[in-house]
C-alpha cells in the first residue's frame, strides 16, 4: 500500500511516500531523520499486519515542506541523498518534491 | 432534533438521521456500531449483523467525546436499542480516540475503504472523501482494502471548510451553493488562486466588478474541482469511482469533477458522510467475531 | 541621471525615484483592485516629491507581484533580483534577506556584489505572509498595528496547530472560547510564522548580516518571535518596505 503523507497547497505539492509493502519496521528511517518526522505506528490499515510501518507524525505532516527544509538546500539537491532515503534499506520511502 | 435555521449562519447543513423501517435488532444478531468524529461533523452507525440498523450524522461540538456520545443517542432515539447492548464499537476520524465507549479507533482511511465498498460495492476502486476540514484519495481492492491513499488535511482549499467561507462570503446557504454554481450561461474561467485566503480576496475584486453571485460560485466550485483532480493525479483514478462526504452533496464541484476526470460517481441512497463510521462498525463487527473465536 | 523603480506589492506600490545614485523620493499607495491605477499615483507623488516631470526619467522598471501592470514601465525585474540589489544600495554588508510581505515569504542569499546566490520562495500559500498574520489579528478583532506589541504582553506559551490561515482562524476562535488570554494567542500566533520563516531561510543558510525587509518587518511581534527562533540579531533597514523599488531603480541606472 502506498501511504502519501503531506499536503499539497497554494505553494505546491509536499508528500513523503512509505510503500507499506516494502517498509519492513526497521526504524532506521526515524533515526536517520535529524528532524524527527519519522516515526514507528502500526499497521492501521491492514488490521492483520503484525510489523509496525514507517509513517510521518502527525505534527510534521501538515508542515513537512518546513520540517524537510534544512535537508533540501535550496541549490538543488537528489532526493536519492536525503537521509530517510538513504537509510531506508529496502527502499519504501520516496519524496515527491 | 433538527436545528431551527439561525440568523446568518449560511455553512449550517442540514443533520441527518435514520432507521432501517424493516429491521428488529432484536433478531439476536451481532450489533456493532462505528462513531466517525470528524472535525466538522460526527456520524454513529449502528449495524446489525453486518445490515445498516440506524444513524445518525449532525455537526460535531466543541468537545469529541460529548459530540461522539450526542451522536449515538442521537442514532439510538426511538429505537429501544441502548449503547450497552452493543457488542463493539470502533471510533475513527479525526476524534476517534476521544470515542469514550469505542473498544478500539481505527484509521480514517481504512474505515473509509471498507464503507466505500459496503455502500458503492466491491466495483469500487477509488474513494474519494471530501470533507469538512480534509480531503482524502483512497484506492482499495475488492475486499475493500486501502492500496494507496493521501490525506490533505493541512491546506482548507479543496475542504467544506474553503466552501463555507464562500457561502459566508456570498451569503448563500450552503446547501444552495452547488445548485447556484450550476446556473450560468457560459462557464467563467477558475478563480486563480488556491489558497482559500488569496481566492476570497480574489472573489470579493469580482464581485466589485460586478459579477453576479452565481458567476462567482461556478469560479470557485470549478477551482475546487481542479484542484481535486490534481491531487487525485497522485495516487491514480480507477474506476469505479466514488464520492463521500460533505461535499460530495454539492452538485457544483460533483459535476465539474466528474466531467474533469471523465468518470460518473456511484450513487447512493444513503448518507454519503457516513462512509467512514459504516467501515467503523463492520471492522467492530470483525474484531467481534475475532475475539469471540 | 534619473530613473525610477515600482514595486507593486499584493498590499502596497512602492515607488523610488533615484537620481546619480542618491534616493531622491519615495512614495506608496495601496493596491486595491486596480494596481495599474494605484502605480500611476504613486509615481506622480514620487515625482512631485522629487521635483521632476516624467520627461526627465530615463528609464522605470517595475518589480514585485504586480509587476506587469504599470503601462509606464520600460522593463521589469525578478523581486529576488531586485530584493539583493536593493539590500546592496542600502546596506552592502548583508548577506542573507528575509523578506516578508502580505502574500509572499522569501529568503535571498547575496554576495559582497549584491548578487543572488541562492534563493526560497513561499507564494500562493497565506501561512507563510502577511496575510497569515492579518487574518489572525482580525479573528482576534485586534488592530493590525496593535497585534505586534500586544503579543509581546503574553506570559504563557499556548500551542498552535493549524497550519492553514483558515483552519488557524477556527483554531483561534476555539482557543478564545476556552478562555486562552488573548496575548498569548496572539503569541503564539507570531511564533507560527516566525517558525514558517526561519525553516525557509535555513534553506539558503544563514550568513550574517541577517536583513529583515518587508511590511512584516513593522511588526515587532513577529521581528522578535524570529529573532529568538533564529538566534541572531536581524539589521532592519529603516526603507524595510522600499528594498523592491530601491533595488528596481538601481538596476534601471545600471542598464542605462
Amino acid at each position: 500500500m502506498k501511504a502519501n503523507y503531506g499536503y499539497k497547497d497554494g505553494s505546491g505539492d509536499f508528500f513523503i511516500t512509505v510503500d507499506t509493502d516494502l517498509c519492513n519496521g526497521c526504524g532506521d528511517c526515524t533515526t536517520a531523520c535529524p528532524a524527527g518526522v519519522l516515526e514507528l505506528v502500526e499497521n492501521g490499515y491492514d488490521i492483520d499486519a503484525e510489523t509496525p510501518i514507517a509513517a510521518v507524525m502527525k505534527e510534521h505532516s501538515k508542515k513537512i515542506k518546513y520540517s524537510c527544509m534544512p535537508c533540501k538546500p535550496a541549490a538543488g539537491y537528489a532526493i536519492a541523498d536525503l537521509p530517510c532515503v538513504k537509510a531506508c534499506s529496502p527502499g519504501a520511502m520516496e519524496h515527491s518534491w | 432534533m433538527a436545528e431551527v435555521q439561525k440568523g446568518k449562519e449560511y455553512w449550517r447543513w442540514t443533520e441527518s438521521r435514520w432507521t432501517s423501517p424493516d429491521m428488529d435488532w432484536k433478531s439476536g444478531g451481532i450489533i456493532s456500531a462505528g462513531v466517525d468524529v470528524g472535525s466538522v461533523s460526527t456520524q454513529a452507525v449502528v449495524m446489525v449483523d453486518g445490515k445498516l440498523y440506524c444513524y445518525a450524522n449532525m455537526r460535531t461540538g466543541s468537545d469529541s467525546p460529548e459530540s461522539a456520545n450526542n451522536a449515538m443517542k442521537w442514532a439510538l432515539e426511538g429505537t429501544g436499542l441502548s449503547r450497552d447492548k452493543i457488542h463493539a464499537t470502533v471510533g475513527t476520524g479525526y476524534g476517534r480516540v476521544n470515542v469514550p465507549f469505542a473498544t478500539k479507533a481505527i484509521t480514517e482511511i481504512a474505515c473509509h475503504a471498507r464503507g466505500g465498498n459496503f455502500m458503492y460495492g466491491p466495483q469500487v476502486r477509488t474513494i474519494l472523501d471530501m470533507g469538512g476540514q480534509d480531503c482524502k484519495a483512497i484506492r482499495c481492492d475488492e475486499k475493500g482494502k486501502v492500496t494507496a491513499f493521501l490525506m490533505n488535511d493541512k491546506c482548507a482549499a479543496g475542504t467544506g471548510r474553503g466552501m463555507e467561507v464562500f457561502s459566508d462570503l456570498l451569503g448563500v446557504h450552503i446547501n444552495d451553493v452547488g445548485a447556484m454554481s450550476l446556473q450560468v450561461a457560459e462557464e467563467p474561467p477558475p478563480v486563480s488562486s488556491t489558497c482559500v485566503v488569496f481566492a476570497k480576496s480574489e472573489a470579493s475584486g469580482l464581485l466589485r466588478q460586478g459579477w453576479p453571485k452565481e458567476k462567482v460560485l461556478a469560479a470557485y466550485c470549478s477551482a475546487m474541482a481542479h484542484r481535486i483532480v490534481t491531487l487525485l493525479e497522485r495516487i491514480g483514478v480507477e474506476k469505479e469511482f466514488a464520492i463521500t462526504g460533505g461535499i460530495s452533496k454539492n452538485v457544483g464541484v460533483v459535476s465539474r469533477l466528474s466531467k474533469e476526470l471523465s468518470v460518473t460517481p456511484l450513487k447512493t441512497d444513503l448518507d454519503p458522510q457516513i462512509a467512514g463510521a459504516i467501515g467503523g462498525a463492520l471492522f467492530a463487527k470483525a474484531l467481534y467475531e475475532k475475539k469471540g473465536k | 541621471m534619473i530613473t525610477a523603480g515600482i514595486d507593486c506589492g499584493a498590499k502596497n506600490v512602492k515607488v523610488v525615484i533615484l537620481n546619480d545614485g542618491k534616493v531622491a523620493s519615495k512614495a506608496t499607495a495601496p493596491a486595491g483592485i486596480d494596481t495599474a491605477s494605484a502605480a500611476e499615483k504613486a509615481y506622480d507623488d514620487a515625482l512631485k516629491a522629487a521635483g521632476c516631470g516624467r520627461e526627465a526619467v530615463v528609464k522605470i522598471i517595475a518589480t514585485g507581484s504586480g509587476k506587469n501592470e504599470p503601462r509606464f514601465k520600460n522593463d521589469i525585474v525578478t523581486e529576488v533580483g531586485a530584493d539583493a540589489r536593493g539590500i546592496h544600495f542600502t546596506s552592502p554588508n548583508v548577506r542573507t534577506v528575509i523578506d516578508v510581505g502580505a502574500e509572499e515569504g522569501r529568503a535571498i542569499k547575496v554576495d559582497e556584489n549584491g548578487k543572488v546566490v541562492d534563493f526560497a520562495v513561499n507564494e500562493k500559500c497565506a501561512a507563510g505572509a502577511g496575510a497569515f498574520t492579518e487574518a489572525m489579528a482580525r479573528a482576534l478583532e485586534i488592530p493590525l498595528e496593535e497585534f505586534g506589541p500586544f503579543s509581546l504582553t503574553s506570559t504563557q506559551e499556548v500551542p498552535m496547530n493549524a497550519q492553514c490561515a483558515v483552519f488557524a482562524e477556527s483554531e483561534v476562535v476555539s482557543l478564545v472560547h476556552r478562555k486562552i488570554p488573548k496575548q498569548d494567542i496572539a503569541r503564539a500566533i507570531h511564533n507560527a510564522i516566525a517558525d514558517r520563516i526561519t525553516s525557509m531561510v535555513r534553506m539558503v543558510g544563514i550568513t550574517p548580516e541577517v536583513a529583515l525587509i518587508g511590511g512584516v518587518a513593522n511588526n515587532v511581534g513577529f521581528v522578535v518571535s524570529l529573532k529568538e527562533d533564529l538566534e541572531l540579531d536581524l539589521m532592519i533597514p529603516e526603507d524595510r518596505e522600499y528594498i523592491g523599488a530601491i533595488g528596481a531603480a538601481c538596476i534601471a541606472a545600471g542598464s542605462q
